[in-house]
């Protein structure tokens, strides 16, 4: 279980918290989703923990550790992460791409070994993209990309998965063939995962537990039923929305007024 | 290293192929049997070695010379491609990152005014302040962008020239013709001495960039990835640089500054085995070698005169350059 307790947080030079009190938990096996408007403090929680940020108070908690102050090679074996706006940078083969997750557990005067490229493999297998093996992830499309990404934090072999916004760059189908997968590798893999969204539509469909944010406070913590609801979404980005339900499923469609 | 293809045996042999027809080709006529007859009789003495003037010229002129280019291809491009990757730019190369301008300014100074400061540590000193320089201004929350990096390097190169006319300017007159010379890039100089302090350094320098050379790809998805995937970015760049600056700053101090050697091989070999840094580093030593040992050739030989291999390489390399901005268009600029 992954704890994150009375995360506080403020810029170097900021005059106010952007995190004030941040507190909640993720079960393994599980999606747990961080929902929230623009500048409601999402990327800021994610950013302390995935360690890019110290926040001044608060801990980070995976089975009773505390993770927080971990130095980045023994945090890279606890916490992979999926980053948002990934920059491609040398045209590298997919499969030298997710062989990058491996670096945390390779000596760092030596190259992968046998059993590294057999992870990366066994990652890109799981993903669903060994025919894209030996294409330049710089010439694949933005959900393969997505995928590539997501086998080279499979590759790092960490109980933890953290992504920053998966769809916000994918179209319809690619949204719902990545969370997909996400969902089925939290299951089968038991990973801890946790994400950030912007359509709450989605964290609906697919989170186990979601935690809506806004202006550095929790709002509503729990089920997503519980959590995504006409009035918390009211109050959070300030539109009305009903939420219908059909057939079991529960549906957000805003009320445009004209 | 996987031997994907012939062609990664090719690059890896060329340095010795150019290294062979570098000794037999010459102002002085020797046989290409003659050098392999020569280099193996001092290998293997039993096979003896007769006294011919052959064998001075190859022992004593030509070999040294083919082994301080080679030296010098391996520090340049090793440092090129290393310091392409740190930055996740393929434009930079430590001519425009501005070691050669620093290490040139610890050597000009030595050489000037204080002999008594050894010129390989003066050139390593001065090449490391200038690079960080580079380095600090150019980096900004936390990234470093493309064009801001080569902009500064032009601006940290401008001023450490600059310094070095001061010195030119001051130094007495018969000091400023060695500097002068010195400064354009070249092997003339070359005896075995140089190749002892030249592979020491050198060695020293690009041993830790060979064995790292697989963390390179991780360092060049950005300081953040870097960092989330588990490389312990600060202190592997100061690596990086330190031994790059270190392998260039004795190259610069041996041959003097010659430039565009480390942004031209290194691109070449990518384009030839691809970005993985696992090949792509040693790959681009050995071609950086084979290039210098070709480039030098064609120095001693174009004309009557032993022309600054600096000259040549600048002449090649400018064109180079534009053709990879026109070719990269935004991409090779982007952000």
């Amino acid at each position: 279980m992954l704890e994150v307790k009375g995360l506080q947080f403020r810029h170097h030079h900021g005059e106010d918290d952007i995190l004030k009190g941040i507190a909640f938990g993720a079960n393994m096996g599980q999606i747990t989703t961080i929902l929230g408007p623009n500048g409601s403090g999402k990327t800021t929680v994610f950013k302390c923990i995935a360690g890019l940020w110290k926040p001044q108070r608060g801990e980070i908690l995976f089975g009773n550790k505390n993770i927080s102050n971990l130095p980045c090679e023994k945090r890279a074996k606890m916490l992979a992460i999926v980053p948002q706006e990934h920059e491609p940078s040398f045209a590298y083969s997919v499969l030298d791409a997710v062989l990058m997750g491996r670096v945390s557990h390779v000596g760092v005067f030596s190259s992968p070994s046998k059993y590294d490229y057999l992870k990366a493999e066994e990652a890109i297998e799981t993903v669903g993209i060994a025919h894209l093996k030996e294409k330049a992830y710089t010439k694949i499309s933005g959900g393969e990309r997505q995928l590539v990404l997501i086998a080279r934090a499979l590759a790092q072999e960490a109980p933890i998965l953290l992504l920053d916004e998966p769809t916000s760059h994918l179209d319809f189908r690619n949204q719902l063939l990545v969370l997909g997968k996400v969902r089925g590798i939290a299951r089968e893999k038991e990973l801890t995962v946790l994400m950030t969204l912007h359509d709450p539509n989605l964290a609906m469909l697919f989170s186990d537990k979601a935690v809506m944010i806004n202006e550095g406070h929790i709002v509503s913590n729990g089920v997503p039923q519980s959590v995504i609801t006409e009035d918390n979404l009211r109050k959070v980005y300030g539109i009305n929305v009903s939420i219908i339900n059909w057939n079991g499923a529960r549906v957000i469609y805003p009320r445009i007024d004209s | 290293m996987k031997t994907k293809s012939p062609i990664y045996l090719l690059i890896l042999i060329s340095p010795f192929l150019a290294g062979w027809i570098a000794i037999f080709i010459g102002a002085y006529n020797v046989s290409p049997f003659m050098v392999l007859k020569v280099i193996a009789g001092e290998i293997a003495p039993f096979f003896g070695n007769p006294d011919i003037p052959e064998r001075a010229i190859i022992l004593d002129i030509r070999l040294p010379r083919v082994i301080l280019a080679g030296l010098v291809g391996i520090a340049l491009s090793g440092s090129g491609v290393t310091l392409q990757g740190i930055f996740r730019n393929p434009l930079v190369d430590p001519f425009i990152l501005g070691i050669s301008a620093g290490a040139a300014l610890g050597c000009a100074l030595s050489v000037g005014f204080f002999p008594e400061a050894p010129i390989q540590i003066m050139a390593f000193i001065f090449g490391t302040i200038a690079v960080v320089l580079t380095y600090t201004v150019a980096r900004t929350q936390g990234e470093v962008s493309r064009l801001p990096l080569i902009l500064t390097g032009v601006i940290i190169s401008a001023f450490f020239t600059a310094m070095v006319s001061i010195v030119k300017f001051l130094v007495d007159p018969h000091k400023l013709q060695s500097i002068v010379f010195w400064l354009m890039g070249s092997f003339s100089l070359a005896d075995w001495n140089l190749v002892k302090i030249a592979g020491a350094g050198i060695i020293a320098g690009v041993l830790p960039i060979f064995l790292m050379r697989w963390r390179l790809n991780a360092m060049s998805m950005g300081e953040d990835e870097a960092k989330a995937l588990g490389v312990n970015v600060k202190r592997e760049r100061i690596i990086f640089i330190g031994a790059s600056s270190l392998a260039v700053s004795i190259a610069v101090s041996v041959s003097g500054i010659i430039g565009w050697v480390g942004l031209m091989v290194p691109h070449l070999v990518r384009m030839i085995v691809g970005p993985d840094h696992k090949s792509l580093v040693p790959l681009s030593m050995a071609g950086g070698a084979a290039f210098m040992i070709f480039a030098d050739t064609l120095a001693r030989n174009l004309t009557a005169l032993d022309i600054p291999v600096g000259i040549i390489t600048a002449i090649t390399g400018a064109p180079f350059f534009i053709y990879l901005m026109k070719k990269g268009g935004k991409e090779s600029w982007g952000r």
